[in-house]
């Protein structure tokens, strides 16, 4: 069950369970919504940029502890990034849940590392972040950009 | 003249399990605990063994070639037809067709029986139950040529309600397409009443089986359907081969579903002479190996028999139902009066998929999602389910050891 007390860390558990920056920003500058079709994980993500900057970041959905607690992380790890910062975190930590990179130096990012043993959960961690990928690009569901 | 009482072999589970080579399998370490049943069953070593030998000294094209092989692979995939046909209790071999499973058999219906006699504005009649499969088949008829979709709600159980499901069939209504048992509840429906209540009006029914026929004996006669449809993988049998029963005077009426060869007498550029029943609706080079899989796999069950099958799953629900009802916070969803080999629950404050990981790390497969069935997801306001379905090797056992992994599952999250 090692591979399991990976997974679910408590730091994993107490994120699904009281989710950080959980709701929408009013006037978002970039929005994007984003499914997994597979397990009926939804969630809606809302930006405020300042700049080439994440000022702040609000998001909503429903999910299981893997996707709602990356939610929760990210939306703390990437509040104040510039676009290069966010597209080289979201690079890393992609690589990391898929297990072709390693977590050092992704922080408290570093608790799903143990999701690349489990193929079928990669999904559910990532689907935050190519949300807001979505999001920032422009590339679904954009309400505006500045 | 004295009455024989015939006597089965008592069913004896454990010598059952042996037949199945996979379910000694360890995964994670643990003894598999098999209980995805409703997606697809495991196979006994009689049909491994079927498929194996047919390659090994069967395997030729069939009702082509007058040498030795093509002769005997013909009779093997015709001695198929005849056990479908006696297992669903038909009248005649030419009404069994073979196709790629359930979803075929229903869109055969879809296209070949139902396009040609509709306008718009004509229905088609299913209930809330119904797996995806026999949703989109009708909704393409509905985006091409306006036919209306009408649906039978469900009660809090997950009981089909049968005034309201009588209420909708209409002067319009062309067809009722109904499960016989529920994918994602394994809701019993009364497919009896139902047909009967349809013929009443002249309407024909369409029975999806592919949860049925596993799990209790089928007369497609008595239950007077006109059209059965089943999958041979939910059945013990291999994948990509499944039946579609239809009655000989409609199939008769109804125009081909696909061209090509074998479902013609003769072709010329000006015209094409159609093959008789069952050939007209075989078309192309069949899944022979899986036919010979699928006869191997009613040999199997009709061999325990049915009647047996069902009386060890509905303890093994029951046993099921018990203890999982006593785990706090789990909800049963899908708590019907008659039911069929499937558990299907939430656990408060956890995920499904969260469920399915923890479980599967104790050996225990179990499916979690919406089950091809999200009209049935939203109607008990759930996005997903995890679910636990049955087959004849299933063990009350194995039911403790799901209790047991679903309190680790509580563990893990009550931290």
């Amino acid at each position: 069950m090692n591979e399991l007390g990976d997974l679910y860390q408590e730091i994993i558990l107490d994120h699904y369970k009281k989710p950080r920056n959980a709701g929408r920003i009013e006037q978002p500058t970039c929005s994007a919504a984003g499914d997994n079709p597979l397990c009926g994980d939804k969630i809606a993500v809302t930006v405020k940029k300042v700049g080439s900057r994440i000022e702040d970041i609000r998001w909503n959905g429903a999910g299981c502890a893997i996707s709602t607690a990356s939610a929760s992380l990210m939306s703390e790890a990437v509040k104040g990034l510039s676009m290069a910062e966010f597209e080289s975190l979201f690079t890393r930590f992609h690589d990391m849940v898929t297990g072709k990179g390693s977590p050092e130096g992704l922080d408290k990012l570093e608790v799903f590392s143990g999701v690349s043993e489990f193929p079928v959960r990669v999904k559910c961690a990532s689907l935050a972040w190519h949300t807001l990928k979505a999001a920032l690009e422009g590339t679904s569901d954009t309400i505006s950009t500045e | 003249m004295s009455v024989a009482v015939q006597s089965r072999p008592a069913f004896d589970v454990r010598k059952l399990r042996e037949d199945f080579p996979i379910l000694k399998s360890l995964v994670h370490g643990r003894p598999l605990v098999y209980l995805d049943n409703a997606a697809t069953t495991q196979k006994p070593a009689r049909v491994i063994d079927a498929l194996r030998t047919y390659y090994e000294t069967q395997n030729a094209n069939i009702h082509r070639g007058v040498h030795h092989l093509s002769e005997i692979a013909t009779q093997a995939y015709e001695a198929a037809r005849v056990k479908v046909q006696r297992f669903l209790g038909a009248a005649d071999g030419k009404e069994i067709i073979f196709t790629r499973g359930a979803t075929e058999s229903i869109n055969l219906v879809a296209q070949s029986f139902l396009r040609p006699r509709i306008t718009a504005g004509d229905e088609v009649l299913i209930t809330h139950l119904e797996h995806h499969s026999n949703i989109v088949p009708w909704q393409m008829l509905r985006d091409e040529k306006g036919l209306v979709l009408q649906v039978a709600p469900i009660d809090d159980r997950g009981d089909v309600i049968l005034e309201e499901f009588e209420k909708r069939i209409t002067p319009r209504t062309k067809l009722v397409s109904v499960t016989q048992v529920s994918n994602a509840l394994g809701t019993v429906t009364p497919v009896h009443r139902m047909i009967e209540l349809a013929h009443r009006r002249g309407v024909a029914v369409l029975i999806d089986g592919a949860q049925a026929v596993p799990h209790l004996a089928v007369d497609v006669r008595a239950l007077d359907a006109d059209f059965y449809a089943f999958s041979g993988h939910k059945l013990y049998g291999p994948t990509g081969i499944g039946v579609l029963y239809g009655k000989q005077a409609l199939l008769e009426a109804m125009p081909p579903y696909q061209g090509g060869g074998d479902m013609i007498l003769s072709v010329t550029f000006e015209k094409t002479k159609y093959n008789h029943l069952p050939y007209k609706f075989e078309a192309g080079t069949p899944h022979i190996e899986g036919v010979i899989g699928l006869g191997a796999a009613l040999d199997y069950v009709t061999g325990i028999g049915l009647g047996a099958i069902a009386a060890h799953e509905t303890d093994v629900l029951a046993h099921g139902t018990t203890v999982l009802s006593q785990i706090p916070g789990l909800r049963l969803i899908g708590t019907a009066r008659e039911k069929a080999g499937v558990l299907s629950f939430e656990l408060e404050g956890v995920h499904p998929h969260d469920i399915g990981t923890i479980l599967d790390q104790q050996g225990i497969a179990i499916r979690t999602g919406h089950h091809c069935a999200q009209p049935v997801m939203d109607r008990f306001g759930v996005p997903a389910t995890a679910r636990a379905s049955l087959a004849l090797y299933n063990t009350n056992e194995e039911m403790d050891a799901l209790a047991a992994g679903l309190k680790k599952v509580a563990e893990v999250f009550r931290s």
